[in-house]
């Protein structure tokens, strides 16, 4: 995984809640075997709309996802990290995340900073009336940049310090062959197998 | 100290934990299916690694299935790859697999409780949100993306931060005609779809007692829509009596073993949830969504809300608005007047033989409304099979519905069974957002006594209208 310290692009403001998964990427896009090439999906439905946001020209080329509350809703689909991250955002911004979604997201290197809602609205605004507005989002100060203002944000320790040193958490885990081993000897024998299967 | 349910089975299955790190936890149950998991089996590939635990883990096939022909090639020739890939995947690493065709395939949350393969105390995970299903056992149960399934598949655990922990306490007794289904749209409702992010819901009180392995099931599958990774349910003698006798639960001394252990499993006296919520299970009535998330429902005996005076903050009122535009829906219309053109019975939520049953027995006699379609499909083909000796499928096809072969189906719109846009359904699924069933497709989500009284009059109803 790629590190992540600091990323400064131009921004969009999605004023929506409750953006499910479904909506970042329809469930027909989720049939691919790849991990890549996902961004023709990325909010495919809203995009089939001339007039969204992301079809606006002045917001062509943000990789910066200023959202409503409650972002990444519903289905554990890792392709709606990767739809956005194909399409070239690197950081979401929002008062309120899914849980599933955040964690996809740290696994994939795409920042999911939480925001108050207050800063959101601020920042909605700030992007509406300048598109071209340059968007600083440093993760080691925890903190958004824009035009002169900055705002906080929250991300745990352990995600940070991972996107930080650009971490798998895989190989972490395999350091600690030895206590699974140990945990695995003492499992109680009635725990159910699957193989082999009941005739 | 006293302990909730979910910290127990939680600290039963900690591997290693040290300060400033997630806990390492090991994991009892991996299911698999087609769609999460081809690029997590190609990291293992690229890394040349090997599944840990082949026995721990199972697969089979139901996003992208058919519900018709499931006899011929799937004729979605990037779906057939999807599922001829998970069964080269399956071979390739020894994971049993239940294909197509096969009499133990259907939707993963079905499938894994039928074969007895969930067990309270367990950890269970699954690269689909519905995997929360499984606490009804009272395991801890919790859907996982891909990266998550590759790193289970490599190491069976998960570095994994401690959830906190919310009662949910369901108090008095669910009037006739009100199901397990009416109770978690209420809670949803209720805490909203953000109210339970962060949490383990533990259901409880009386009028969770009373309910079916069944009901539990369809309660704590849609703890997700509530933002909860988990939902659980302490086990007691109906989970016992669920149990016994499956194929993979276990026997002679194992079982006294286990039944021993599981009546452990229940939250002390004095413990500390983290959050509380309580619900009067005596009020509730049938309950049907009106917008595009879960927490947009109300009683069914109310009318669409109005976006500019039923709700306070600017973001409700702007997500009301999108909803009812994307609906086509009129504030002040009573919802018992809204038409629906497709009512689908199934789904990982409401596809088990109790749901077909309790529709079975409302629309026994009756006609499904002229220009309605209704979509019968069970969760598995082991319900299926079931539901036939019981004569269940002659009795919807009697009524003019479609009686179909097991999977995810209309829940969601990957497979041929889908809305077309504008079409507006009653569905016993769990989800309404934009596009779930179909591009412009327009979801109420509904009991399954719901779908039957709607299928026979045309409009969002329950049985109670029948009889009028």
């Amino acid at each position: 995984m790629e590190k992540f310290t600091t990323h400064t692009g131009r921004a969009l403001p999605l004023r929506r809640s409750n953006v499910d998964t479904d909506q970042i990427i329809p469930a027909v896009y989720l049939k691919r075997i790849t991990r890549t090439g996902f961004e023709d999906g990325l909010f495919a439905a809203w995009r089939a709309d001339p007039e969204f946001i992301l079809n606006q020209e002045q917001y062509q080329g943000v990789s910066i996802l200023v959202a409503g509350p409650d972002f990444g809703t519903g289905s554990s689909r890792e392709h709606a990290v990767w739809a956005l991250k194909d399409y070239g955002f690197k950081v979401v911004l929002s008062a309120r995340f899914a849980d599933i979604f955040r964690g996809n997201s740290a696994k994939d290197g795409l920042l999911t900073a939480v925001l108050k809602q207050d800063d959101i609205e601020l920042l909605w605004k700030l992007l509406e009336n300048n598109p071209e507005a340059e968007v600083t989002v440093d993760l080691e100060a925890r903190e958004v940049r824009v035009e002169g203002h900055v705002f906080t944000f929250e991300v745990d320790d352990y995600t940070r310090w991972r996107l930080l040193e650009g971490l798998d958490d895989i190989s972490l885990t395999l350091r600690h062959g030895e206590a699974i081993d140990e945990f695995e000897a003492e499992r109680p024998g009635y725990k159910p197998k699957t193989l082999p299967a009941a005739a | 100290m006293p302990h909730t349910l979910a910290e127990k089975v939680w600290a039963d299955h900690v591997v290693r934990s040290a300060e400033g790190e997630p806990d390492l936890l090991y994991i009892d149950l991996h299911l698999l299916h087609e769609v999460t998991s081809p690029q997590a089996f190609d990291g293992l590939r690229a890394a040349g690694r090997q599944v840990r635990r082949p026995e721990l883990t199972i697969a089979t096939e139901d996003h992208n299935t058919p519900t018709l022909d499931i006899d011929k090639p799937i004729a979605d020739p990037v779906s057939r790859l999807q599922i001829e890939t998970l069964r080269k995947n399956c071979a390739d690493f020894g994971v049993r697999i239940h294909p197509l065709g096969d009499a133990e395939q259907g939707i993963v949350h079905v499938v894994g409780p039928q074969l007895g393969l969930t067990q309270p105390g367990m950890t269970v995970v699954c690269g689909d949100s519905h995997t929360s299903t499984h606490g009804a056992f009272g395991a801890l149960a919790f859907g996982i993306g891909t990266s998550e399934v590759e790193h289970v598949l490599a190491t069976q655990t998960l570095p994994l931060k401690p959830f906190k922990t919310m009662a949910v306490t369901v108090t008095g007794e669910l009037a006739e005609g009100v199901t397990a289904k009416d109770v978690v749209l209420a809670v949803i409702a209720r805490i909203g779809t953000g109210g339970g992010q962060g949490y383990v819901l533990e259901y409880r009180g009386p009028a969770i007692e009373k309910l079916s392995m069944e009901g539990r099931m369809t309660v704590c599958n849609m703890s997700i829509e509530a933002g909860a990774r988990a939902g659980m349910i302490a086990p007691d003698e109906t989970t016992f009596a669920y149990l016994k006798g499956r194929a993979h639960a276990p026997s002679g001394a194992d079982w006294d073993a286990a039944v021993a252990y599981w009546k452990t499993l229940r939250t002390d006296e004095g413990a500390v949830f983290d959050a509380e919520v309580v619900i009067d299970g005596d009020a509730l009535t049938p309950y049907v969504t009106w917008g595009t998330n879960p927490g947009q429902g109300l009683p069914l005996s109310a009318s669409v809300p109005d976006p500019e005076t039923d709700f306070e903050a600017e973001v409700d009122k702007t997500a009301a608005r999108k909803a009812l535009e994307y609906m086509g829906l009129e504030a002040g219309t009573p919802l018992r007047d809204i038409k629906v053109d497709t009512v689908f019975l199934g789904s990982c939520t409401n596809g088990r033989l109790e749901d077909l049953r309790a529709a079975a027995a409302v629309i026994k006699g009756h006609k499904v409304a002229d220009g309605v379609r209704m979509l019968v499909v069970p969760g598995s083909a082991r319900v299926r099979l079931e539901a036939e000796a019981e004569g269940l499928h002659e009795v919807f096809q009697a009524a003019g519905a479609e009686w179909r072969f097991a999977g995810c189906s209309m829940c969601l719109g990957m497979n041929p069974d889908q809305l077309a846009p504008g079409e507006r359904s009653a569905s016993t699924s769990n989800r309404n957002f934009e596009g779930r069933q179909g591009k412009g497709g327009r979801t109420h989500l509904v009991s399954p006594l719901v779908a039957a009284a709607t299928a026979i009059r045309g409009t969002l109803s329950s049985p109670s209208d029948l009889a009028a």
